[in-house]
């Protein structure tokens, strides 16, 4: 008899583990509080560091999905933990008895309104990494007519204790130099400027990217920390920061300022782990049950993470967890059931 | 600038201003600088608006200016505001009200470190027992008393004779806002409407008819800042930040700067003379400049207060074009006069700026 695995969240992780699990043979339910699978993958236009175009790798996860049992706009109501399984209810009145449950909740965007001194939602210019995107799939956003200055301000909300926040986001750097290379391709006479504190190009082909972005795209890398943004009787922005490099305060007028918002837990895979009484650490992402050699597992049996639930990381990493959390399910469903 | 926004920010900045029943203490240079503007405050609290408002000839300085100077420690800085708190309970009060912003940032400060330091302030009790004999005491509501004028803000427009609205035009007013730093940069929280775009002052604006200037420099220091200009050699520094300030709030051509800081009034004033003196530029219009008035002011002029009992003849900026746009009555001949007519001696006329 097949063997049931409900998976919580239908982004890139929850996706391609419900595809890998559903190959091994078990019967996966995944559920999705939104209307549309692919979390913020769905929302973004391409990806770093190739510009490879995000809806390509969504529709191949989602082409994956086929056959695969998926409800949509579902959140779980509750959860009993019973001896060997979970009980799980969900807001669509469906009742699932679940052999093994997979948390794959994904992350917020950090809510870039807290940090006040930046303007977002107060000043016409000021947007977001994820209002950016938005932007490059439609090309409808008032707030973006023909800058000739454009800002990317790095570590919005992450590594920085004032929000609550001192853990790196991982994925903002490349992100924005991805972003400032974009942007200079649509408006090829912006002046573009990145105010970083330091640069995490780790993987492959980001450090290539931002040796482009310099060399190719005349991107400006300021090592400093935006201060304050203002706007001027013309709408344009006035901003302060520091060139910590050259150890002097520098006062810049933009025409658009793009904030890179951080990775922040997920409410909604928070509120799952308090039915569950799964822990967190400090960062507020969930505990694995070994930090090397359980990294899917939490410490209650049968329940599994995969993705950014246990802290932030790139989409390939993501979907490599995906891939190892789907191995560690099928191997608990045959070792203990 | 989107208008919700700010809302949104002011929503989370509320704070709790008791109605009623405050212990007052005055600030230590605001009567030399704007003799009118306290008398103005009891005035309006007690007379108009029926308070309760109790002061006592008792209280001191609260050490701020020396604290901030470095010239005493910051335990005997504690001990003096000790004995402010003693005698607000001596005198059966537990909200405290007082005058200068300097002072509300530095009792913000020493009431969160008694909170995060017990034995700091058991020390500090024991202080005030062995030098005043009073007993210790912390105030349930520490409050500015620009957070009153702000929470009585819609009472005082109820009253009000004038608005700061041209009454030739119909238009409102355009309002510059500045804000001490010590308000609430160094605890947001305990500001109306947070650090970056406080209320306090907004909200009085937009009750009595005004609209408010938000200019790039809106959050930039007045210039003041103790050793920008206690430190001689520093003064070029302090004149600097005003500066900077003025060119960055020009083009909006504001007809009033509102103050809540004894020092930033002073200023943002005296230092418009020396630009005008020293590179011939005025900021108002036909060679006046911006005329800067403290909150208490403002109040007293919308409701109806003669300008020359408010002190307004002691600013450098004279008020008469805001008073003409406002429509206020005023004598030109009394400008000069004290109580009973006493003439008090009439300044040098500046040919640089009026």
């Amino acid at each position: 008899m097949k063997k049931n695995v409900l998976i919580i969240g239908g982004g890139p992780a929850g996706m391609e583990a419900a595809h890998q699990i559903n190959k091994l043979g078990h019967n996966v339910i995944l559920i999705e509080k939104e209307h549309d699978l692919g979390g913020h993958l769905a929302k973004w236009d391409r990806l770093f560091p190739t510009g490879r175009n995000a809806r390509e790798v969504l529709d191949t996860l989602k082409e994956n999905m086929k056959g695969i049992n998926c409800f949509t706009d579902t959140e779980v109501k509750s959860i009993n933990i019973l001896k060997e399984s979970y009980n799980v209810i969900l807001s669509n009145g469906i009742t699932i008895l679940a052999d093994a449950v997979l948390i794959s909740s994904g992350f917020d965007l950090f809510d870039a309104h807290k940090k006040e001194e930046y303007g977002y939602g107060i000043y016409d210019h000021v947007i977001t990494n994820a209002d950016l995107e938005k932007y490059y799939k439609t090309h409808n956003d008032e707030r973006i007519k023909n800058p000739k200055r454009i800002g990317f301000v790095h570590c919005v909300g992450s590594r920085d204790e004032k929000v609550g926040n001192i853990a790196c986001s991982k994925v903002c750097c490349a992100t924005a130099v991805k972003q400032a290379c974009e942007i200079k391709e649509e408006f090829k006479d912006a002046e573009v400027i990145c105010f970083y504190m330091d640069l995490r190009m780790f993987g492959r082909g980001y450090e290539d990217l931002y040796l482009k972005a310099q060399k190719e795209y005349g991107i400006r890398f300021i090592r400093g920390r935006v201060s304050e943004v203002s706007e001027n009787i013309d709408k344009s922005l006035q901003i302060k920061a520091e060139d910590t490099l050259s150890s002097k305060p520098m006062k810049v007028s933009l025409d658009l300022l793009v904030l890179m918002a951080g990775m922040r837990p997920s409410k909604s895979g928070n509120d799952i782990g308090k039915m569950l009484e799964l822990s967190t650490m400090e960062d507020g992402f969930f505990n694995t049950k070994d930090d090397f050699n359980n990294l899917q597992q939490s410490k209650r049996p049968g329940v599994f993470y995969a993705g950014v639930a246990t802290g932030p990381k790139t989409l390939p990493e993501t979907l490599n967890e995906a891939r190892s959390a789907a191995l560690e399910i099928h191997n608990y469903l045959a070792e203990t059931l | 600038m989107i208008y919700e926004g700010k809302q949104k920010i002011w929503s989370d900045y509320q704070k709790e201003i008791p109605d009623d029943h405050y212990f007052y203490v005055r600030s230590c240079i605001r009567q030399s600088f704007f003799p009118a503007s306290e008398a103005a405050f009891l005035h309006i609290t007690r007379n108009i608006l029926n308070k309760d408002i109790f002061e006592t000839e008792h209280h001191t300085t609260c050490g701020g200016i020396a604290y901030h100077s470095d010239a005493i420690p910051q335990e005997t800085a504690m001990t003096i505001i000790a004995r402010q708190f003693a005698l607000m309970k001596k005198y059966g009060y537990e909200n405290y009200v007082c005058s200068c912003i300097t002072s509300f940032g530095l009792y913000c400060e020493t009431m969160e470190t008694w909170r995060e330091f017990p034995d700091l302030k058991e020390k500090i009790a024991e202080n005030l027992w062995k030098s005043c004999k009073l007993e210790f005491a912390v105030p349930k509501f520490l409050v500015h008393a620009s957070d009153m004028i702000y929470k009585y803000r819609n009472q005082i427009a109820a009253h009000a004779k004038f608005k700061l609205v041209d009454h030739k035009t119909g238009k409102p007013l355009k309002v510059v806002e500045h804000i001490g730093c010590h308000y609430s940069k160094m605890f947001p929280s305990k500001g109306v409407g947070g650090a970056e775009y406080p209320y306090v002052l907004a909200g009085m604006i937009e009750a009595w008819g005004g609209e408010v200037v938000d200019y790039p420099e809106r959050r930039h220091c007045c210039g003041f800042g103790f050793r920008q200009y206690f430190v001689k050699s520093n003064r070029g520094y302090s004149l600097s930040n005003t500066y900077k300030k003025f060119e960055s709030m020009e083009p909006y051509e504001p007809d009033l700067i509102i103050t809540n800081c004894p020092g930033c009034p002073y200023f943002m004033d005296r230092w418009q003379y020396v630009i005008a003196e020293s590179e011939g530029k005025t900021y108002g219009k036909n060679g006046h400049g911006i005329p800067v008035m403290t909150y208490e002011e403002v109040a007293g002029l919308v409701l109806g207060f003669d300008p020359w009992d408010l002190g307004l003849q002691t600013h450098q900026i004279g008020p008469e074009p805001l008073l003409d746009k406002m429509g206020i009555p005023y004598n030109p001949e009394e400008k000069y006069k004290g109580k009973n007519g006493k003439d008090l001696g009439q300044p040098r006329q500046l040919d640089c700026i009026r």
